[in-house]
């Protein structure tokens, strides 16, 4: 630890000191959630839990995120595996709709499905149509408020996570390990399975981590479909019972079981290393695929667009429709700029704050700061609300401090500084999904090769430099890809904004809750549509105009080739 | 070298995004508390259902009025905002939320003439520390088809006559939770816990969806009688948007519980003075004008709700459905059970459905 730290501040103190800033920054509402956990009574409310909803619900819980985990990683791999080693009709266009329903607000997902599937949606109409019946007792249809249903519309819905991800790093690997693999006999399903997905595994986690994640954190679609699983004992304590330090309690216990599961995944590939570092990266020869095989490709990559975006987005079109006029209402077009700024700013600002602390973990090799770090990073596992109030406490009390201070020593009042600004929503917001943007930059360092560091140092460039000249240029597709994600999350981003805004101050998202909220969720439909339209402007240009062959270009010479040891 | 001017290319670029993106949200936070008339709302209601109220206030006084509309950690925020707090007034529903914004002590009392004459006193914290402005009854929403019957009791929602046909939202949500703590008020832990795996044996199915949803299953043939709040019935009726949900009204009947006893189950929206409120003679004078005969007729009109001073009639549409005799059990007794209610929905898994 000591030696790592004096590694870390050696000659050149600043990037260590703005690492260990940003680490902080992004722990303090996680510390705030655990000293509000900390100062809970023994009111027995723990005990209340731990005999009624906590088995259920943490049984629930673990299920959903196993589901989740399971769907999003078959679904995500395989469809970003077929866009980057094959070519068939229309790859192209599916290469980028792929990406879609990330700019879908699950929740709005999930209102779909439950309409799409009632009984006055369109299948229950055909069926009664078909059979002559008239109540829903004379028929059976699937039920989609369930534990499997929940898995199955997360799984549509949070799938370009790992898509992203994998899509990437299947794009970077050289096809030298490939070709490696199929010259020592092995398929071309073989190699996949033993060379290049192994080698993804980093970025594969990354992504899954995420979706998992959403499980935890998900109000809005748990709430929708009726599973309960332990966010709803996090809010029922606090909200119903008036113990927030309850809440805080729960919360921390899914935070820890969040820590062990990363922990222990780290721990499961110790020593191995994913970097890239052959002489010269050869890019990846896509195989091209004729007839039937083609027609399965493009069912296999279409299918998801279906299901995580086109179904939904039909019926908000359809009910959108209806409800043209509120095009022009002002207050959509503002809540459409306070969106865009605001998602904006986060994604600049968790772009950084992911570099330095993915970066600081890279310099140090102590197990202390990559936990570190790596706790700083886990506000994606905290139910948003939640969070927003470890963002709200910590903030107000620096401002009437600080105006406190002001008042007395200059007579001036500053208010509310932080809290009565869109400051707060910004840092609420990178916190929060600092998660998405750390492990895509962690996922993209780790391809680098740490010789490429040595080289750099070795030719006088600081560390900073290094991070700066070398890494940054040769992560410029990961950083994209990593601000683009922050970015529609922002846009979507619900429980943290509702509690952190100021007056007046409404976005697209706070719109779609408003009314929501009184149960009219066909008003929502144009400002979700709006989310939705906002969210895939960046999504298709991120993905259309960068060429894979950007990256191989970009990436020079390793000083010493590597063996690759996975 | 040519990396090195790219860099700084880039960093420009980057602090030119940055500037302009902050720049934004704080422009838009200009603080409303520097300017003239105005007062500060914290609402747990929607914009939408106070809106006509407050355009009406606005019009009447020349009073601009700001909102932010926060329906979980309201009390919180206040709190930690301390003495700086822009809040005026904070407008919110359910006596547990009016409860505990008093207990948080972000609240302070409101002693006025006007209002004590307004507000009955069964409907204000007996410091002025929040008052009721509308009442909601907490019904049945039965089918016109399949049940023949006009008249019916809470405790007889455990019967199991009804096995198979009840459908309800999820106990925990606060309108459940405001009934099974009166239910608690009325009879006691042991029948109320009997009660509640009576009614939950009834169910269709696991509790889910909000009020409209449990209509729309009776609609659908799904269930026969379900739980509901009087105001929604109002609100689908004149759906003009999406006319379906006319036709989910049209097939229910509202039945109003406990009418030949001790009342149907009532709960409440409502107003109080944040403790720290920055303009507090114009807060007064909006939560005057909230209490007053106008804002009241508003309520009654548009949103359905029943007006809480005397006097002032439901709508036409709302009196169509019976009259209202409501439970005349103090709010404070539900507050005071809410917590027990929250526990003995979790006692119980109500919220997992029928066990058997």
């Amino acid at each position: 630890m000591t030696a790592s730290i004096r590694m870390l501040l050696g000659r050149r103190p600043g990037l260590a000191l703005a690492a260990a800033a940003a680490i902080a920054l992004a722990g303090l509402p996680i510390a705030a959630i655990l000293v509000i956990a900390a100062r809970g009574s023994a009111d027995g409310t723990l005990t209340h839990l731990a005999q009624t909803v906590l088995p259920g619900a943490t049984a629930t819980t673990a299920l959903l995120m196993l589901g989740v985990g399971a769907g999003t990683a078959a679904t995500g791999v395989s469809a970003a595996w077929l866009v980057s080693a094959y070519r068939f009709p229309g790859r192209r266009l599916l290469e980028v709709a792929l990406v879609l329903p990330l700019a879908m607000p699950l929740y709005i997902t999930a209102f779909a499905y439950i309409e799409l599937l009632d009984f006055t949606g369109p299948l229950q109409r055909l069926i009664r149509h078909v059979g002559g019946y008239t109540s829903v007792r004379q028929y059976w249809s699937p039920d989609i408020k369930t534990l499997p249903g929940a898995v199955f519309i997360m799984s549509s819905a949070l799938y370009p996570y790992v898509y992203l991800t994998a899509r990437i790093v299947f794009q970077m690997q050289s096809a030298a390990a490939m070709n490696v693999a199929r010259t020592l006999g092995r398929g071309a399903f073989g190699a996949f399975w033993h060379v290049a997905l192994p080698l993804a595994r980093p970025a594969i986690v990354a992504g899954v981590t995420l979706a998992m994640m959403e499980c935890l954190n998900d109000i809005g679609a748990v709430e929708l479909l009726g599973v309960k699983t332990l966010t709803f004992a996090v809010f029922d304590t606090w909200l119903n019972r008036g113990s927030l330090s309850g809440a805080a309690q729960i919360a921390t216990v899914m935070l820890a079981v969040v820590v062990g599961l990363v922990v222990a995944e780290r721990l499961a590939r110790r020593r191995r290393r994913f970097d890239v570092s052959a002489r010269t990266i050869e890019p990846p020869r896509p195989m091209r695929l004729r007839g039937w095989h083609a027609g399965s490709a493009i069912l296999a990559c279409a299918a998801p667009v279906v299901a995580g975006f086109a179904l939904p987005a039909m019926l908000l079109v359809d009910y959108a429709s209806r409800r043209l006029g509120m095009l022009a209402s002002p207050a959509l077009q503002s809540a459409l700029v306070n969106s865009l700024s605001i998602a904006t700013a986060t994604a600049i600002a968790a772009i950084l704050a992911a570099l330095l602390i993915a970066y600081a973990g890279r310099l140090s090799a102590s197990p202390a700061t990559a936990l570190l770090g790596r706790i700083a990073v886990l506000g994606y596992a905290v139910p948003g609300t939640v969070l927003g109030i470890g963002v709200l406490i910590p903030l107000a009390a620096f401002d009437n401090w600080f105006d406190g201070q002001m008042r007395s020593m200059f007579g001036i009042a500053t208010g509310l500084l932080l809290t009565g600004s869109g400051a707060a929503i910004v840092y609420g917001c990178t916190v929060r999904f600092l998660a998405v943007s750390f492990g895509t930059i962690e996922a993209g360092l780790g391809k680098i090769s740490e010789h490429m560091d040595m080289a750099a140092r070795t030719l006088g460039r600081t560390m900073g430099q290094t991070l700066a000249d070398v890494h940054m240029p040769l992560m410029r597709k990961c950083i994209a890809t990593a601000g683009l994600l922050v970015f529609v999350d922002t846009l979507k981003e619900l429980s943290a904004t509702i509690l952190l805004r100021p007056f007046n101050f409404e976005t697209l998202a706070t719109l779609v809750y408003s009314t929501t909220a009184r149960g009219a969720y066909e008003d929502a439909a144009l400002p979700a549509l709006a989310i939705v339209a906002a969210g895939i402007v960046p999504v298709v240009l991120l993905i259309a105009s960068a060429d894979s062959a950007d990256l191989v270009r970009a990436t020079p010479e390793t000083v010493e080739g590597d063996a690759l040891r996975a | 070298m040519t990396i090195r001017i790219s860099r700084r290319g880039a960093t420009a670029a980057m602090a030119i995004v940055s500037a302009l993106a902050f720049s934004a949200p704080f422009a838009a936070s200009r603080s409303p508390a520097l300017a003239g008339e105005e007062v500060n709302i914290y609402s747990a209601r929607e914009p939408e259902l106070i809106k006509p109220v407050l355009d009406a206030f606005t019009a009447e006084t020349g009073i601009t009025a700001n909102v932010v509309f926060l329906n979980k950690g309201l009390a919180e925020r206040i709190a930690a905002e301390g003495r700086n707090s822009p809040a005026d007034v904070i407008l919110t529903v359910d006596i547990g939320r009016l409860d505990e914004v008093h207990s948080a002590g972000v609240t302070q009392p409101v002693s006025d003439p006007q209002i004590d004459a307004d507000i009955p006193a069964q409907y204000r914290e007996p410091g002025g520390n929040w008052f009721a402005l509308t009442t909601r009854a907490r019904v049945v929403y039965a089918s016109r088809e399949r049940v023949a019957q006009d008249a019916i009791t809470y405790e007889e929602l455990a019967d199991p006559k009804w096995k198979g046909r009840i459908c309800t939202r999820s106990g925990q949500h606060v309108y459940s939770i405001g009934l099974f703590a009166s239910m608690l008020a009325h009879h006691g832990a042991e029948a109320t816990e009997t009660w509640l795996a009576g009614v939950r044996d009834n169910l269709v199915r696991k509790p889910d969806g909000n009020d409209r949803g449990q209509a729309k299953g009776i609609y659908s043939g799904e269930c026969d009688i379900a739980l509901g709040n009087t105001y929604y019935v109002g609100q689908m009726m004149t759906n003009d948007k999406e006319p379906e949900q006319k036709e989910w009204a049209a097939a229910i009947k509202v039945l109003f519980p406990n009418t030949a006893d001790r009342g149907t189950h009532v709960n409440v929206s409502g107003m109080a003075m944040a403790a720290n409120a920055p303009h507090r003679d114009n807060a007064l004078t909006l939560m005057r004008f909230l209490a007053s005969d106008e804002a009241q007729r508003i309520y009654a009109e548009q949103v359905y709700e029943y007006p809480v001073k005397p006097g002032v009639p439901p709508s036409e549409l709302v009196a169509s459905w019976g009259t209202l005799h409501a439970d005349t059990l103090p709010l404070a007794d539900i507050a005071r059970n809410r917590k027990a209610a929250s526990e003995l929905v979790d006692k119980v898994g109500f919220d997992s459905g029928p066990a058997s």
